[in-house]
């Protein structure tokens, strides 16, 4: 059986005929080309496949693409652009700009993982303590870095996020318009 | 890993749902899909058809109807762990449903297919047992209600006959004086429950339980309700070693059961210590109002 899904990836629109045991991070991966988001366990325990379903961190080797159907994906490759210019510093998110500077990652492999279930925290929780933090990503597994700096990173994405919305209510009209008063 | 070939249907409605099941022998609901998917994955279950209710906008919700707390089936873990109205009045079930895996699975997985899939290991029943939940089960012949205590039959098994739907739980507040606590010792690979037990204490104006339920979840084939442990609450005040005391009885008329991870003996030792802990937590908030 074929099944027809529609929906928005990174902010496009995307159309297949799937079958409906495919996996979402498959075709993720092998239809959209979009690799960075990564297979580690394949067993829903290692985080690696994370992406934002509708805002929310999912394991996207535990959704069926037919369960995707109709709603709205970010993966890795489209994190920059779900933020507003303004906050991204070099084209990056302030998870992505980091990770980078607090050393946040060592392979690399469970990075994209981490960055979503990051944005979901941060979506819901601009200050997050370290418990918080930890909290949050209790669904992702990192052989390397011994979380410390991940940690260290997610909180570092907290402040910039915080220092650049602040920044931007601040600067005149910048945001205003539409806003009514 | 990819599953054996199944069809898959969308269903707009609680009917349509019903209907899809009942045209396909051996068809099964699919909800969040985070008990089934890993199983089809691994090959360890085949389906001919899922009926997806993911899209059946009256199984969704968690609200306050006449006082009492309704979690309709398609409510995501997530959901009812953040809700201001559970965490206050359902305290115990708000934090069995925050002890559910890890973020990304309480984004997806939910409260009925927690409760429908019957893993004994499962964080939910043994909540929804405390608060002796009235679960709704919709078949082509209608609506019926089943108590909690009769739900879980066995491991995986469950009082859902073939092509029924669970549609939603129903739980009254505990009253005045009165709250509840969720203790659970996971498993420390699967992070599923070894022991976990939901307890609720009511206060007379002295400050003496005037009713305690304990329920237990992992250690037993079904989550039970500790009828010797309530009754010897009664009439105490619920500090730690008064409670200590009234556990001493947990498994009356139980087996408690034993696997590789942990004999039956240290899960009913573990049960019991964090039935009494669970017991001292919610008479102190109780007490606290
Ligand atoms: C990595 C991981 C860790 C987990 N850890 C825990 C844990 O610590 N504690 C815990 O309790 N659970 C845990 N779970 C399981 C999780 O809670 C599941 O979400 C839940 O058990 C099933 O809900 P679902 O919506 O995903 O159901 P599905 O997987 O869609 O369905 C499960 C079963 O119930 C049936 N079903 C679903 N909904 C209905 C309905 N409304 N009416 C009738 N039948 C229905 C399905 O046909 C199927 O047989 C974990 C899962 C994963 C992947
Ligand atoms: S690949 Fe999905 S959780 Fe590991
Ligand atoms: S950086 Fe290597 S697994 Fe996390």
């Amino acid at each position: 059986m074929q099944y027809r899904v529609l929906m928005r990836v990174n902010g496009r629109p995307v159309e297949r005929e799937t079958e409906p045991r495919t996996l979402l991070v498959h075709l993720l991966r092998d239809e959209l080309g979009l690799t960075g988001t990564h297979v580690g366990c394949d067993t829903s325990q290692c985080g690696a496949c994370t992406v934002l379903m509708d805002g929310r961190a999912v394991k996207s080797c535990t959704v069926l693409a037919v369960q995707a159907d109709g709603h709205e994906i970010v993966t890795v490759e489209g994190l920059a652009d779900s933020v507003d210019a303004a906050l991204r510093y070099g084209g990056l998110h302030p998870l992505q700009e980091a990770f980078a500077r607090a050393h946040g990652l060592q392979c690399g492999f469970c990075t994209p993982g981490v960055l979503m279930a990051g944005a979901d925290l941060l979506s819901r929780n601009p200050d997050p303590s370290e418990a918080d933090v930890r909290e949050a990503l209790e669904g992702n597994l990192c052989r390397c870095t011994g979380y410390e700096n991940i940690v260290a990173a997610v909180r570092l994405a907290a402040e910039l996020l915080r220092e650049r919305q602040q920044a931007g209510a601040g600067r005149p009209a910048a945001h205003a318009a539409g806003g009514g008063d | 890993m990819i599953a054996e070939a199944f069809d898959y249907e969308r269903a707009d409605s609680l009917e349509a749902a019903l209907a899809a099941l009942a045209r396909r022998p051996g068809a099964k609901v699919l909800a969040g899909g985070h008990s089934l998917l890993p199983l089809l994955k691994l090959r360890l279950a085949q389906v001919p058809l899922l009926v997806d209710i993911d899209g059946v906008g009256e199984l969704g919700g968690v609200r306050v109807e006449d006082g009492d707390l309704v979690v309709g089936a398609l409510a995501r873990h997530r959901d009812v762990a953040d809700s201001e109205a559970v965490r206050r009045g359902w305290t115990a079930l708000a934090q069995a449903a925050s002890h559910v895996g890890d973020p990304q699975v309480r984004s997806r997985g939910t409260v009925g297919g927690n409760l429908a899939h019957g893993d004994p290991a499962s964080d939910l029943p043994t909540a929804v047992l405390l608060f002796d939940g009235v679960l709704t089960v919709a078949s082509g012949a209608g609506l019926r209600q089943v108590s909690a205590r009769d739900f879980w039959l066995g491991p995986f098994a469950t009082a859902l006959g073939e092509g029924e739907i669970l549609t939603a739980v129903r739980m009254a507040p505990l009253g005045d004086r009165a709250a509840s606590a969720y203790r659970k010792f996971p498993h420390p690979a699967s992070g599923y429950a070894v022991v976990s037990v939901a307890a609720a204490v009511r206060l007379d104006g002295e400050g003496r339980v005037a009713e305690a339920r304990v329920a237990v979840g992992g250690a037993t084939y079904v989550p039970f309700r500790a009828a010797a442990a309530e009754a010897a609450m009664v009439g105490v005040r619920p500090d730690p070693p008064a409670c200590r005391e009234a556990v001493a009885d947990l498994f009356a008329g139980q087996e408690p059961a034993g696997d590789m991870y942990a004999s039956a003996d240290y899960r009913a030792h573990i049960a019991r210590l964090y039935a009494a802990d669970a017991l001292a937590a919610a008479g102190a908030a109780a007490a606290a109002g």
